[in-house]
């Protein structure tokens, strides 16, 4: 009897234990909604068109995300240029080509210790290495440059993911036909590893796109009342790359300048464009979430 | 006839296989080159922050540095303790994992052995979304949301003050120990479960004392992990918790971390060269080791675990 009744106390302290556990997820998503919530209820005087065609301004009503959207879509754009393509091709050297060597191992290391590196270290390299000894200047180009470093050893991480997820039965299957090593990766192990790596390269741009502190210690600037030069020309050649040279701000950039007004009417801007950013995030991680679902239901190795 | 046709064919082929070869050799040497950005990369941090602090040592005594309490770099008679930032990025990091350690854990706990395939399914990646919501819309969210809350508490909480900016940043850290932890129960084999079971342990039992402890080095891992987030994070502390640099421990106050001290130095004009630059790169060497011992900690706890069954 005495059995009985000690496992039914355990019994109940499971349960006890379930519903503790169940109330910290619930808890968890509401903070994610009250976020969500905060940012569109404090922003919904400034969310409309205009705040997305308007500079920044004195007056609050008046001050809009243009100049930061802009310089966020040229930044993100030439961080992703630069890093995507070089990590996915550092992911496929260390996975395809260095796996037993020294020299591969200190690369895998590094590349670890880099993804835990906090941001606002890029930061500080960028400042001192862009911008004062290559005299980048505070630009587009110098911004660019940074959040590439910071997504690079994400987008390696998620490359070797990616590639060692190809079962060695395909490559082997190639290898027989008289494939040499760069045509089994290029037309086989890449077109089968893209779809991950698209997932989590989404991820990565996302959270780029969020990232504030390094910008700022490269001296991405608060207050930017014009657009860069258009990328494209009426004249021949047609392209310019003038806008490299352009100081810039990011979204983020532009809501802590905004935040650091709160209690005036500035706070409206500083929610709204955090709404701008949240949905963002939101969006694209809702994306890579889908993907990852569909990859790991079509494709059964 | 015949057979010199064969030769021919067999020249031409060792040709194109001799092309082919240095093609595959030149991409080999390109993919080479891709990769060691990444060492480059490392190599230029270390150098980097070295360089400027070498510079700032030589006119601030390191004894003072790693030992003084004050920070006002600004003054007449300016003295550079970096304890008086340290202490704002300790305890706002001790708020962040006070929360998030024991949140995380329950969450990893009850993912791992309680919860249905389905419902981990659907509840991981959204717990992940935490992690991915840009700082300074937390930043936002800690100055202007928590801090009121915890003012209806502590009527006499500042506006900017540590306890908010940490418990926002523990939220935010909370996926990080829940998925890594989770990860590391989940690579526990089933026949320790299985064993404690036929003992007639319930599954919380099994859980807290079979498979917790087998899991110990991959959770405390993640804990590692996560501390080494909170010490670098910086646009929550920057806006929630203050830039005044104050050496105290006590969560209601306001005080400026590290993260947050070469921000708000950032955000005004940097001539290159000058001790006030140069001690954004000394706190920021003290930064990158912190995290650094952090990160080996953790990367070393986290290969012990995988390599244990």
């Amino acid at each position: 009897m005495q059995g009985r009744d000690n496992l039914l106390h355990r019994r109940r302290l499971e349960k006890v234990f379930v519903a503790v556990a169940l109330v910290l997820i619930v808890s968890a998503l509401l903070v994610l909604l009250s976020l969500t919530a905060e940012m569109f209820i404090d922003g919904l005087p400034r969310l409309n068109w205009k705040f997305f065609t308007s500079f920044p301004s004195r007056h609050a009503s008046d001050a809009g995300l243009l100049s930061a959207w802009v310089g966020t879509v040229l930044v993100i754009s030439l961080a992703a240029i630069f890093s995507i393509p070089l990590g996915i091709a550092a992911g496929v050297y260390l996975e395809e080509y260095g796996r037993d060597s020294w020299l591969a191992a200190i690369i895998e290391i590094n590349v670890t210790n880099l993804a835990a590196v906090p941001p606002i270290i890029y930061g500080l390299v960028a400042l001192g290495i862009f911008v004062q000894s290559w005299n980048l200047g505070e630009t587009v180009l110098t911004g660019g440059l940074t959040i590439a470093l910071l997504m690079l050893p994400t987008v390696v991480v998620v490359s070797r993911e990616a590639i060692r997820a190809i079962p060695a039965s395909l490559k082997e299957a190639a290898y027989a036909v008289g494939a040499s090593k760069w045509q089994v990766i290029w037309d086989h192990v890449l077109p089968y590893s893209l779809g991950s790596i698209l997932t989590g390269v989404i991820v990565a741009v996302s959270r780029a796109i969020g990232e504030t502190a390094p910008l700022i210690t490269v001296g991405a600037l608060t207050y930017i009342a014009f657009l860069p030069e258009s990328p494209f020309t009426s004249k021949f050649p047609y392209v310019s790359f003038a806008w490299l040279q352009a100081p810039f701000t990011v979204v983020p950039i532009q809501m802590f300048n905004w935040i650091s007004r709160a209690g005036t009417d500035f706070q409206a801007n500083a929610a709204a464009a955090g709404a701008v950013l949240v949905i963002l995030t939101l969006l694209m991680n809702g994306v890579a979430i889908y993907l990852r679902y569909r990859l790991r239901k079509a494709v059964q190795w | 006839m015949a057979k010199s046709e064969a030769v021919f064919s067999f020249t031409k082929v060792s040709a194109s296989r001799r092309i082919r070869d240095i093609k595959e050799k030149a991409i080999e040497v390109v993919l080479f080159l891709a990769a060691s950005v990444s060492v480059l990369t490392t190599v230029g941090i270390i150098f980097l922050l070295i360089e400027e602090s070498v510079l700032f040592f030589q006119k601030v005594s390191f004894w003072e540095f790693i030992t003084g309490t004050e920070w006002t770099p600004l003054f007449a008679e300016p003295s550079y303790g970096i304890w008086a930032l340290l202490s704002g990025t300790i305890t706002t990091s001790a708020i962040a994992l006070v929360v998030s350690i024991p949140m995380g854990t329950i969450i990893a706990i009850y993912l791992s052995e309680f919860a249905s395939p389905k419902l981990r399914e659907i509840c991981k990646p959204i717990l992940e979304l935490l992690a991915a919501i840009p700082t300074v819309v937390y930043g936002y969210f800690a100055l202007l949301f928590v801090t009121p809350l915890l003012q209806k508490i502590f009527p006499e909480l500042p506006g900017f003050n540590m306890l908010s900016a940490g418990i926002v940043m523990g939220l935010m850290i909370v996926p990080l120990v829940s998925s890594l932890s989770e990860d590391a129960m989940r690579a526990v084999p089933v026949s320790l479960r299985e064993g404690s079971m036929a003992m007639g342990a319930t599954k919380l039992q099994t859980a807290i004392r079979v498979v917790f402890p087998a899991a110990i080095s991959g959770i405390i891992a993640s804990y590692i992990l996560a501390a080494s987030r909170a010490v670098g994070e910086t646009m929550i502390v920057a806006v929630a918790a203050g830039l005044q640099p104050n050496f105290t421990f006590n969560p209601l106050k306001s005080a400026a971390t590290v993260t947050a001290y070469i921000v708000q130095v950032s955000l005004g004009d940097l001539p290159r060269g000058t001790l006030e630059y140069q001690t954004i790169f000394a706190a920021g060497l003290a930064l990158f080791v912190m995290t650094l011992i952090l990160n080996i900690i953790g990367y070393l706890l986290a290969k012990r675990y995988r390599e244990i069954y």
